[in-house]
């Protein structure tokens, strides 16, 4: 397996206080949103990064895509050494990697027409040929619009048929890989499960990998092929998904599975309750970074980070008591 | 003026709500019927459009004001909220009747303490200003907020968004209404904090025996939370019962199609999932009969010619659906 993507101990941090305020509160000048993040994802995979609010799945989409520059660690795609490259180069790299954003109206303009909106990639890789109108028309179709739909702009679309535009544009000029940040957010059932048919016909027939960033579980268990974990912007267990889903070694992700509500009245849920909140990247804490909240936390996990643990086959995780599946 | 306990604390009747638009009049919600029981927590499931927002702000007298309430009755306690003067509506809100809405940061004034706000919204009670403070104190320990008496002097932004929810559950119980209507309190939060606040509302309808009426489009979420369920498409009410019958027994093919699609509920990895085709109805200019023919596959000539009436297919258990009559409770 050659990896498309590979992703080696990648870290961002931005700036979180001036000096003077570091200085007086002892705060540290800049936080971590990813921490040494490391992936590889191969041809035609699906590959879903998971994790609640501030665990640095949208920072590890966007530094990908060269959206906010890495502090250190390389990420590789397709071969090429991404990290330090100029903007006009990774301008390049782009046809190749394309992002469906979160927001399925609010990433498309509101001033342009859907075919303007699918017509900006090729204008501005200068690739628009005469047959610009029949690649749209032919786009419209692969995401199941009618052509009617290019005169439209985006207000005049529902929350399905923007996401079909968002991903149509993504997928214009054929690229190898797409990064897709929550492509189901704020979508209703019946509509979230025609995006995710669409994303995965669309791989079954062009060959792409895709990205995905979510929270939502039960979206990852039916479109990927392996899974990645996060918490406090590093990855605590990754593998393929059936296998986490089956026997999850590492308490945050049984702690997320279990807090999957089902649509059971009398289902029995032997539910792990996580207490407390989410630490601040300001103050992570010592040791293990999840035993402030892990109910089987212990004192070595208070002092001492755990290594990573390898069961072989790509499944990884981090823990010191890991559960036994 | 309370009435007797076995009567609901909420009963709306063949409730219509209209808003003028400029390609006419869009009924929101069509001949409306439903009933939130004392002491039990009632669920509205439904997707974008359905009519689940409408609802809560016609219950509150907060419709716009292109929106008017056109037939019907909305009674709180025996007492008609569509008639009702708006001074004595405002007497109930925030008293007898609160709310919690989806978005914790918005709902939340940024520019003033927690403490402020929570003493604030005690203005109708008479206690004294450090009774008042003491209640906040309190209420905020019962929702789970760590060293709740120094937090009251910090601004919604230094809380997490997991505790600015459970801040805004515990404000709209410190006057310990009748009925708390929770707007989607969970949309915004990751999964572990959204469990978090579903056995919290659990709890505290327990311990202060109010009614809620719980609008999600979660289903996981209301089959987890809720005794009773009611299923809206497009403005009406498609099918209501009890959460069981709901889950196990759905009646109206709506109902049985939108469970279908919720992939918490498909137990093998699957590549393609089920989706209900076709597009809402314009409401419009709706269409003829049943609202939901269109887009049902198994619609008979009756729903094109009449609009199926809700009659009873279990015990408590009603849909709004030809077919379903037929095929008897």
């Amino acid at each position: 397996m050659t990896a498309l993507l590979r992703i080696e101990d990648v870290h961002v941090s931005f700036a979180a206080a001036g000096w003077l305020k570091a200085l007086t509160s002892g705060s540290p000048r800049r936080i971590e949103a990813v921490a040494g993040v490391s992936l590889d994802i191969a041809t035609a995979e699906t590959f879903a990064v998971v994790g609640e609010s501030g665990s640095g799945k949208t920072t590890l989409a966007r530094a990908i895509n060269g959206l906010v520059p890495v502090s250190a660690g390389s990420i590789a795609f397709d071969g090429r050494q991404l990290t330090g490259l100029s903007e006009a180069a990774m301008g390049a790299v782009r046809r190749q990697m394309s992002m469906i954003f979160q927001d399925p109206v609010g990433s498309l303009s509101p001033r342009l027409t859907v075919r303007a909106i699918l017509a900006e990639p090729f204008h501005v890789h200068k690739m628009a040929g005469r047959d610009l109108e029949s690649r749209i028309e032919r786009l419209l179709g692969l995401v199941g619009l009618t052509a009617d739909f290019a005169e439209r702009y985006p207000h005049q679309l529902s929350g399905g048929q923007a996401r079909r535009v968002g991903v149509a544009r993504a997928i214009t000029l054929e690229p190898k890989l797409v990064i897709a940040d929550e492509p189901t957010a704020g979508l209703d059932v019946s509509v979230q499960g025609e995006v995710l048919n669409l994303l995965n016909e669309l791989q079954a027939r062009l060959g792409i990998a895709i990205l995905i960033i979510t929270h939502n579980l039960n979206v990852v268990r039916h479109v990927a092929d392996r899974m990645a974990i996060m918490y406090l912007g590093r990855i605590v267990e990754e593998g393929p998904t059936e296998t986490i889903f089956a026997a999850p070694r590492h308490p945050y992700t049984l702690a997320l599975l279990s807090a999957n509500p089902e649509p059971d009245p009398d289902a029995v849920i032997d539910r792990i309750e996580l207490q407390g909140e989410v630490p601040s990247l300001l103050q992570r804490p010592a040791g293990c970074e999840f035993h402030t909240r892990c109910p089987w936390a212990a004192g070595r996990c208070r002092s001492e980070a755990p290594a990573v643990a390898d069961l072989g086959g790509g499944r990884r995780f981090t823990c010191h008591f890991p559960r036994q599946g | 003026m309370k009435h007797d306990s076995s009567s609901p604390v909420l009963e709306i009747r063949d409730l219509t709500v209209e808003f003028r638009t400029s390609r006419g009049g869009l009924k929101a919600l069509r001949h409306v019927n439903l009933d939130v029981p004392r002491g039990e927590i009632m669920g509205i499931v439904g997707e974008s459009g359905c009519g689940k927002s409408t609802l809560i702000s016609a219950i509150l007298g907060l419709l716009a004001t292109n929106g008017a309430v056109t037939s019907g009755e909305i009674r709180f306690d025996g007492e008609d909220i569509v008639t009702m003067s708006a001074e004595r509506l405002r007497a109930l809100r925030g008293d007898r009747l609160s709310v919690v809405f989806q978005d914790p940061m918005t709902a939340l004034n940024p520019v003033l303490t927690i403490g402020t706000q929570m003493t604030a919204i005690q203005y109708r009670t008479g206690r004294s200003g450090a009774e008042k403070e003491r209640r906040a104190v309190d209420m905020l320990a019962r929702v789970n907020i760590p060293d709740p008496a120094s937090r009251l002097a910090q601004y919604p932004h230094q809380f997490s968004g997991g505790m600015r929810q459970r801040i805004c559950i515990a404000m709209a119980l410190i006057a310990e209404p009748d009925l708390l209507i929770a707007d989607e309190p969970t949309t915004a939060l990751d999964a572990t904090l959204e469990v978090q606040v579903i056995n919290l509302l659990k709890e505290l309808q327990a311990e202060f025996g109010c009614s809620i009426l719980f609008i999600s489009h979660h289903l996981g979420v209301v089959a987890e939370l809720c005794d009773r369920v009611a299923v809206m498409y497009a403005g009406e009410v498609v099918e209501r019962g009890d959460v069981r019958d709901i889950f196990h027994h759905a009646s109206h093919p709506y109902a049985m199609k939108l469970l279908q699609c919720d992939p918490g509920r498909i137990g093998t990895a699957t590549r393609r999932l089920p989706t209900i085709p076709g597009d809402l109805p314009d409401l419009v200019d709706l269409p003829q009969g049943c609202i939901f023919r269109g887009r049902c596959d198994r619609a008979i000539a009756r729903c094109v010619a009449e609009p199926p009436p809700e009659h009873r297919v279990g015990k408590a258990h009603w849909a709004a659906c030809h077919v379903a009559e037929e095929a008897g409770p």
